[in-house]
């Protein structure tokens, strides 16, 4: 009977699974103070371990931005998203520079957006998860809590 | 009573790094006195850098472009558009409070948006002005 309740429960909870990208328990500090306070402290899982380290390995140049961290913290945040890295299979060619939302994953997961949204000033860029997933910081991407009224589902 | 004690420690060492914005503000003041005799920092001279236009970055041509003109607002990252926590001490108590937290965003926003690294005396008026504005 307990079994067929876990069961049950767990039926119930594996469609949510897809929208659930929370940070892995052992997310260094670093990770969230350095790469998370100009943009989301983004899902590992959602680039490769190969660009990840490109993306590692260039951020004197990021996005227009000289975004060096101290080396032991460069260190740290870059074995934890190799770690915690993506399959490059699944998630699709990301860019040069690599860009989440150039991954055939994210474009598939967001076809439906007009394009004229991406420009919308309350959304201002595809970096900003938040604008449209309120709860993307806790690692919830569901399309029942956008934000953009016109957005949801 | 020995867990009283480690306790008592711990709650030291977590706060030693912490520093409020005035003793922020002095170790600047301090550092701006060394090079120019009996300086004294301006919350006038922060607001004005504040606002100034720098323009050496198009799409952060001032400090205005992330924080916006109102310092006690929350403002939003010009390229990510990422939502930061206002600026100002008096609606964000965490502000000026960790000196290498300070350090830091100094640093990269000095370069970024002015062009340069700031003076200790451009980064006391700043404080000053960020820890006054209501």
């Amino acid at each position: 009977m307990k079994s067929l309740l876990l069961l049950t429960l767990l039926g119930l909870a594996l469609p949510a699974w897809a929208d659930r990208l929370p940070l892995p328990s052992d997310t260094p500090a670093s990770f969230k103070s350095e790469c998370g306070s100009c943009h989301l402290a983004y899902p590992p899982a959602l680039l490769s371990a190969a660009d990840w380290r490109r993306t590692m390995n260039s951020l004197g140049e990021h996005f227009g931005t000289e975004a060096e961290p101290a080396p032991a913290q460069k260190k740290e945040i870059a074995a934890f998203l190799e770690r915690h890295a993506g399959q490059g299979g699944k998630l699709g060619n990301a860019g040069e520079p690599p860009r989440i939302s150039k991954t055939a994953r994210f474009v598939r997961k967001h076809d439906e957006i007009p394009a004229r949204f991406w420009h919308d000033p309350r959304i201002k860029s595809a970096a900003n998860c938040e604008a449209c997933h309120t709860h993307a910081a806790d690692g919830r991407f569901s399309e029942h809590d956008i934000a953009i009224p016109e957005l949801r589902e | 009573m020995r867990s009283l004690s480690a306790l008592c420690l711990l709650l030291i060492s977590i706060t030693s790094h912490a520093e409020t914005p005035q003793q922020i503000r002095q170790s600047y003041v301090s550092e701006a006195a060394a090079v120019q005799a009996g300086f004294t920092p301006s919350a006038k001279r922060g607001e004005a850098f504040f606002q100034k236009q720098f323009a050496i970055n198009d799409k952060m041509p001032s400090c205005l472009s992330c924080h916006t003109e109102k310092p006690l607002n929350a403002g939003q990252h010009a390229i990510t558009g990422k939502t930061i926590r206002p600026i100002a001490v008096a609606a964000n108590a965490e502000r000026f409070s960790d000196p290498a937290k300070v350090e830091k965003w100094f640093g990269r926003n000095c370069k970024e948006v002015v062009g340069r690294s700031c003076s200790p005396a451009e980064k006391a008026d700043f404080v000053a002005y960020m820890s006054e504005v209501r």
